[in-house]
């Protein structure tokens, strides 16, 4: 099968995930759809390291899925700090701070 | 298979290893001390630390070797100075984190609620904060120095992921402070990922992840070029986000008003000069010879970014939101340094940072001493009349805000005089124009400021400044010294950087 085939996937996925953290409201949401962009990222690291025939974007996406853990630690860490303090994820409740 | 044991050269390391063992020590220390005893301890263990590494980057300065991690990193001039310049700035702000007026006592407990009211009648401080510190410096020293796709990612999220966290500690306000950690981080994230997503798109173009294999990718011409122009723009779409150039500044001035100042002091100083640092090494080394494709996107983003912190800046009513747009300004004038794409532009860019980044810490650190009796007043309106009652405080903040609009005898006339003619010489004159014109706007508002604090009568419920202690003093006068020194005698440090700024490629 072409591989350019998945470097579609990887961009269509990327795009929903863009699109999905301009739009969606919920901050749990729009963190889902960030870690959708990453690997569709990763996804591209992948194919390209199968197009290229070295292993470098391989190892790639091995330490993007360390970071992006780190990543979910810092990023629920905030999210349910501020849930707990305003009994609401919605990134439109939090507007405190002028536009 | 063989397997070849790397070579890691701890020499050239051994800077953000000292930072990283320092983090790895204070963590211990929040485990296994009492709650007393942690702050000094943390603030002697996280300035020996920082001190230590300053030491070890200026001994290390002439090494022979200069990649070190098989070609992962990569120390030369400009890698020096620009570790030196985050070293000193985290130094200067180090004395204004550690003053305990600006962090909250209990981050975990919920505002106003009655665990935090007990923890903050008991004394306790986030020392937290120190260890947290300690990591993001550890990134922004591996972020301008990183020579591959991989150490570049893990730097940048490595100095972002501690910012995040402190930027929700502030004392006062905190649903503001929590609100701008999570604007922060749902952003930064987000301009992460179109990093990473550029960062695979240069290696599908070239085949390899080390910055000199992707420069000899685009020197030979042989890859596909549309990877090649997808893989600049989204990486350079995460750079522009972190040294908040427009339209990607969205979150910095909510950032900036609702972080703690002291976080807000070390954020704007140091994350620029990393930020800078690295895109300065991408776009001078691996880019260079693809000049064609970045250089005029570059310039509109330069000059509608200088245009737009001006002229949005004029209508802040917030010192701290007054003080981001200005950032952005700034951020604006260090793009113009890349543009250049020549030595002078890279050691105007230099001195440009260093100057910037101790006037930024220094203005900071006066913010936190305007106060009432519920906390910092960032309010301009506030501010009228603070020269009449306490003429030192408003007289070198007006010289900070002085070496920001750039005025002759500060450190800011330098550094703008010099970037301008290196973007000169390399022929972007629209874009110096657009900076000359940006820089007399901006003048306007900065001298706004000072006309305030000193020719406008006060209000009744006017703010006092309260008696800054020894450490946020240190920061006050360290900064404002500096300040001062390369506005009056800047030959010294000029000639100290013209020497060393030269990239390995």
């Amino acid at each position: 099968m072409n591989a350019a085939n998945y470097l579609y996937v990887s961009a269509l996925l990327f795009t929903i995930g863009a699109v999905g953290v301009v739009v969606r409201r919920n901050a749990i949401v729009v963190f889902m759809c960030v870690e959708l962009m990453l690997n569709a990222a990763n996804l591209a690291f992948v194919t390209f390291s199968r197009i290229n025939g070295n292993l470098d974007g391989q190892v790639v996406a091995f330490f993007t899925m360390v970071v992006a853990a780190c990543e979910v630690v810092v990023g629920l860490a905030i999210i349910v700090t501020i849930y707990r303090s305003r009994r609401s994820a919605s990134v439109d409740d939090a507007s405190l701070l002028k536009r | 298979m063989k397997f070849t044991t790397p070579v890691l050269d701890y020499a050239i390391l051994s800077p953000i290893l000292i930072v990283l063992a320092g983090a790895l020590i204070g963590v211990m220390i929040e485990a296994f001390l009492s709650k007393t005893r942690r702050p000094i301890v943390q603030l002697i263990l996280t300035l020996g630390t920082l001190l230590i590494a300053l030491v070890q980057v200026f001994r290390i300065r002439n090494t022979t070797s200069l990649s070190a991690a098989m070609g992962s990193v990569i120390f030369d001039g400009p890698a020096f100075l620009l570790q030196m310049t985050i070293l000193i700035i985290s130094i200067i702000s180090i004395f204004l984190i550690a003053d305990n007026e600006n962090f909250t006592a209990l981050a975990a407990a919920l505002p106003g609620s009655i665990e935090e009211q007990e923890a903050t009648c008991k004394g306790n401080q986030v020392t937290e904060v120190y260890p947290l510190t300690l990591f993001a410096v550890a990134g922004m020293l591996l972020f301008p120095i990183a020579s591959d796709l991989i150490t570049l990612f893990v730097a940048l999220e490595m100095l972002s992921l501690p910012l995040y966290l402190m930027a929700g500690l502030s004392r006062r306000r905190r649903l503001m402070s929590q609100e701008a950690a999570l604007k922060y981080f749902l952003l930064g994230a987000f301009s992460s990922a179109f990093f990473l997503f550029g960062a695979a798109y240069l290696y599908g173009y070239s085949g390899l992840i080390s910055f000199a294999g992707i420069r000899e990718s685009i020197v030979g011409g042989t890859g596909n070029d549309v990877f090649l122009l997808i893989g600049i723009a989204f990486l350079s779409v995460g750079l522009l986000f972190k040294v908040g150039a427009v339209p990607f500044h969205a979150w910095s001035p909510d950032v900036y008003q609702g972080a703690p100042t002291a976080v807000t002091a070390f954020m704007a100083a140091a994350t620029k000069v990393a930020a800078f640092g690295a895109m300065l090494r991408i776009y001078y080394t691996v880019f260079a010879n693809a000049q064609w494709s970045w250089s005029p996107l570059l310039s509109v983003i330069a000059i509608i970014t200088m245009l737009f912190g001006s002229f949005v800046a004029i209508a802040q009513r917030d010192v701290k939101r007054m003080l981001a747009y200005s950032s952005i300004a700034h951020a604006g004038f260090l793009i113009t340094g890349v543009i250049a794409l020549n030595k002078a532009g890279l050691s105007a860019s230099i001195f440009y940072l260093f100057a910037y980044g101790i006037a930024t810490v220094g203005a900071f650190a006066i913010v936190t001493l305007v106060r009432d009796s519920a906390g910092e007043v960032s309010d301009l309106n506030r501010w009228a009349g603070l020269g009449k009652r306490s003429p030192w405080v408003a007289t070198i903040f007006a010289f900070f805000l002085l070496a920001f609009a750039g005025i002759p005898l500060t450190s800011g006339f330098i550094g703008k005089f010099s970037i301008f003619s290196a973007a000169y010489e390399s022929g972007a004159k629209s874009v110096v124009i657009a900076g000359v014109l940006s820089s007399a706007i901006a003048a306007f508002f900065y001298i706004r400021v000072i006309v305030l604090m000193f020719f406008t009568d006060s209000h009744e419920d006017a703010t006092t400044v309260v008696i800054p202690s020894v450490l946020t003093r240190i920061t006050v006068i360290v900064s404002f010294v500096i300040t001062v020194a390369l506005g009056v005698y800047p030959a010294p440090l000029i000639d100290f950087i013209n020497k060393f700024a030269i990239f390995i490629r």
